[in-house]
């Protein structure tokens, strides 16, 4: 039964494997500035990961093939080098492992988190609610208009808590229940939420932030690649989660002014 | 504390309630928690295996679901809210009911005192409160189902505010959110008396000769699990009160100003979001070590009894899992990467996650460097500790992705996590607990189980469990995300064929446990006798008879010589000497 045992544990291993290295079900192409770290640091970790699944799972394959069944008269044998140096051996693989993923990775975190973003870049506002996302521009004055939630009237449209009556900067504001951008121009996306918690997630972008009720956030990204793209809910918001999404279109800069300017027209 | 002071801590039961009911006997306690363990273990299988025939066959109908909930699964096809209350449910009976209760409260209760020479815990009576706490708060948590608008919708982790302001936030926001909380905070003072009692017992009623380093390794990790616990639950027991607080009393701990919810501006302001995921993932982290502690030490325990020889180094092994115990604590925020943190807390997050996994390792080639060179028995015991070593593998290299906040990024929420946790959390620690019930199931109920049974249902365990669980990483590296409950976005229609795939394998797998439990009852009343020391092993329990008697060693007080794993000594009569025979120790072949 031992050699069953070892025979399954590599068929287990070997087939585990295969759909990563075939690429079966692979992500998204990434269409960001900042993605191509992420998938680097992605590839190298498959790579550290992926050899200490197969060596683990092989050794375990390999000894129980080699020592079970055997008997009082088999003489037990000690591993070479006995505890301390798989000790050693472990601090050494793994620890290296950590140092080198921990730089690297820090870096390709940087990218997205550390760097203020760029004085010229686009802002624009996503707000999050039960369940729909909303996506607001600050028009033709720059300024995006106070937000007053008791004013919050979805029937009517005013899903920001806009108040034009009152204050002259929401007047310009343009509000979409898509996210138009312009490609190879930076965007800085302020994250707010009218409610729960909600998530931000577009594979292609890689980019995954929180939408925290109370907090707001903002995240930096440029996209590479004009295309229509789904816009994701990834944080558990309620009944209609499931189906909470709305779409990215990355537009070439003349489409997006146009885009925007029929907006302003409304 | 003296041997005197271990002495008659209590008498033999005198009536059927305080034999069978209301028990200060750690045994029996131990196999009450084993009791409500299989019991919560068999709702939860059974609510993954509604949720995932849901999502693969959303429009066909369930006969008979209709009568769990009207509202939640009108004409039997649950609704999008219904699915997310199954999964609430699953998570929290899986997570505290079974993954706590069994390897922790319910073999520690039975063994930690005999393994250490007590006649019982050092506390009995609060033993007793531990064990009917718990059942309080399950029966509260079951109620959940039965209230109006059903059970909570929030997930195991009931983020705030959807979790706090209760039934505008959507139905089972209600009294079932509320129950959840009250359920969650009963669990915690049971835990609390649990830890307490099995700190003292150990620091205090060891038998003479038991120093620390000779107790086995199956006591020692529920000896660092119980102080894990300790600080865990007293952190989660605050938290669930102030979320409780926040439903009914109208604070605001976790609910800032300005909130619309349900067209209506909440009455809240000056709370924080993140305060409630700082709590939680403060008791979250240390929780996934409660489960899988324990299994790593009763599966070394086992281990070594089936190699007949003892593990390369036990103080290595006891090291190891206090260093892990340790570091459980430093790496919460690694659920709170793209949470809004501040970037720079996830890189210190980040760096003792990647820690971590070096004494993880340490223990994994201590267990493949003991297995060469032993003489492996085979028994459905150790087959399926070999398969949680296994599973703790394939769950654990995972854990180098998702370590790291930049990939966290891209597989946050998605069903990587999913595949991620149930591997190394769910998986690994059920296997822990199989073996242990193949083990002491003779010790425990003086009759043997059917070991082919055992081995046909470790068999499809083992294939069924990598079936299920390997493909989730692929759904998740391609972005699938979790806890939906259909797949309307565009990208998910190419990866239905992958979930159909798994549903089956989560059918005909949780179909074969009801092997597990057949075998359970009927072994529990037609099986072998079993002696005393069925697996001629050495530690404490082997020494006593199959089942103890109230009192464990019938009021003798056991003396200990050896360290707990002679196994494959020379020129004994067998080629293992028990801790408690004054045989002098030959040199080892």
């Amino acid at each position: 039964m031992g050699k069953i045992l070892a025979v399954t544990l590599v068929i287990v291993a070997i087939v585990s494997a295969v759909p990563i290295v075939m690429h079966t079900w692979p992500p998204p192409e990434d269409i960001s500035t900042h993605g191509y770290a992420i998938d680097k640091q992605m590839d190298e970790t498959m790579l550290e990961a992926g050899f200490s699944f197969l060596a683990a799972q092989l050794l375990l394959a390999l000894f129980i093939w080699q020592y079970a069944g055997r008997q009082k008269q088999d003489k037990l044998k000690t591993f070479p080098g006995g505890a301390k140096g798989l000790v050693i051996a472990a601090l050494v693989l793994v620890g290296s492992e950590i140092l080198a993923l921990g730089v690297i990775g820090q870096k390709a975190w940087a990218n997205v988190y550390f760097a203020p973003p760029d004085k010229d870049a686009m802002t624009i506002q996503a707000q999050a609610g039960q369940f729909a996302f909303y996506f607001r521009y600050p028009g033709a004055d720059g300024k995006f208009g106070g937000m007053h939630p008791d004013k919050i009237d979805e029937g009517n449209q005013n899903f920001f808590g806009l108040d034009p009556e009152n204050d002259v900067d929401s007047r310009d504001d343009i509000v979409a229940a898509e996210l138009a951008i312009p490609a190879n121009r930076q965007i800085n996306l302020m994250l707010h939420s009218k409610d729960v918690g909600h998530s931000f997630y577009v594979r292609e972008l890689r980019i995954q932030q929180d939408f925290v009720p109370g907090l707001d956030l903002a995240v930096h990204f440029t996209a590479t690649k004009p295309g229509r793209y789904e816009i994701v809910c990834t944080q558990l918001c309620g009944l209609g989660h499931y189906n909470m999404k709305a779409y990215l279109s990355v537009l070439f800069q003349e489409e997006f002014e146009k885009w925007l300017k029929e907006r302003a027209g409304q | 504390m003296s041997q005197e002071a271990a002495i008659a801590h209590h008498g033999p039961p005198t009536s059927f309630l305080r034999k069978h009911v209301f028990s200060v006997d750690h045994k029996v306690i131990g196999k009450q928690y084993f009791a409500l363990a299989i019991v919560a273990v068999f709702i939860g299988m059974i609510l993954s295996w509604l949720m995932r025939f849901h999502l693969v066959w959303p429009n066909a109908a369930l006969p008979g679901l209709q009568w769990l909930s009207k509202v939640g699964a009108p004409a039997g096809v649950m609704t999008p809210e219904y699915y997310l209350s199954l999964l609430t449910m699953h998570g929290t009976l899986m997570v505290f009911f079974v993954l706590t209760n069994a390897p922790f409260a319910a073999f520690g209760n039975y063994f930690l005192p005999i393994q250490i020479g007590a006649e019982d815990m050092a506390f009995p009576r609060f033993n007793m409160m531990s064990f009917w706490t718990t059942f309080a708060a399950f029966v509260v948590l079951m109620a959940a189902f039965f209230v109006p608008d059903g059970p909570p919708i929030s997930g195991w982790t009931a983020y705030a505010p959807l979790s706090a302001v209760g039934s505008d936030a959507g139905p089972g926001q209600g009294l079932g959110q509320t129950l959840w909380g009250l359920s969650i905070a009963i669990f915690c003072i049971a835990s609390l008396l649990g830890s307490l009692n099995f700190i003292s017992t150990t620091l205090d009623l060891r038998a003479k000769g038991m120093t620390l380093m000779r107790m086995p390794v199956s006591t020692w990790a529920w000896f660092i699990t119980s102080c894990i616990a300790l600080l865990a639950f007293a952190v989660l027991l605050p938290a669930c009160l102030l979320l409780v607080l926040d439903r009914i009393a109208g604070t605001s701990f976790f609910i800032p100003a300005g909130l619309v919810i349900s067209d209506r501006l909440q009455p809240h302001s000056g709370g924080s979001p993140l305060l409630w995921q700082h709590l939680f993932w403060f008791f979250g982290h240390p929780e996934v070590y409660i489960a899988i502690l324990p299994a790593m030490g009763i599966v070394s325990h086992i281990l070594i009894n089936s190699m007949r020889r003892p593990l390369l180094s036990h103080k290595v092994v006891i090291g190891s899992m206090m260093a892990i115990g340790f570091l459980s604590y430093m790496v919460w925020g690694h659920h709170m990467f793209v949470s809004g943190m501040n970037p720079f807390s996830a890189l210190v997050f980040s760096f003792p996650t990647l820690v971590i996994t070096i004494p993880a390792t340490v223990l994994t080639l201590i267990w493949l460097g003991s297995l060469y060179g032993s003489r492996l028995q085979i028994t459905t015991a150790s087959l399926f500790s070999l398969g949680f070593i296994s599973m703790f593998v394939s769950g654990g290299v995972s854990g180098f992705f998702l370590a790291q906040p930049s990939i966290d990024i891209y597989l946050h929420a998605t069903y990587f996590v999913v595949g991620h946790f149930h591997l190394v959390m769910g998986v690994a620690a059920i296997f822990g607990i199989f073996a242990a019930t193949y083990f002491w199931f003779p010790k425990m109920s003086g009759r043997m189980m059917n070991e082919t049974l055992g081995k046909i249902h470790f068999w499809f365990t083992f294939v069924g469990a990598y079936c299920i669980f390997m493909p989730f990483h692929y759904l998740g590296l391609a972005g699938n995300v979790r806890r939906t409950s259909s797949f309307v976005y565009d990208y998910a229609q190419p990866l239905i064929p992958v979930h159909k795939f798994i549903t089956i394998a989560a059918l005909c797998t949780g179909a074969v446990q009801f092997i597990f439990l057949i075998n359970l009852l009927y072994s529990r009343f037609k099986g072998a006798p079993a002696p005393d020391n069925p697996w001629n092993a050495t530690s404490l329990e082997w020494t006593v008879p199959s089942p103890p008697p109230w009192n464990n060693f019938g009021g003798k007080h056991p003396v200990v010589y050896h360290d707990p794993y002679q196994y494959g000594v020379e020129g004994a009569s067998g080629d293992f000497i028990m801790q408690n025979s004054p045989e002098k120790v030959p040199v080892r072949s």
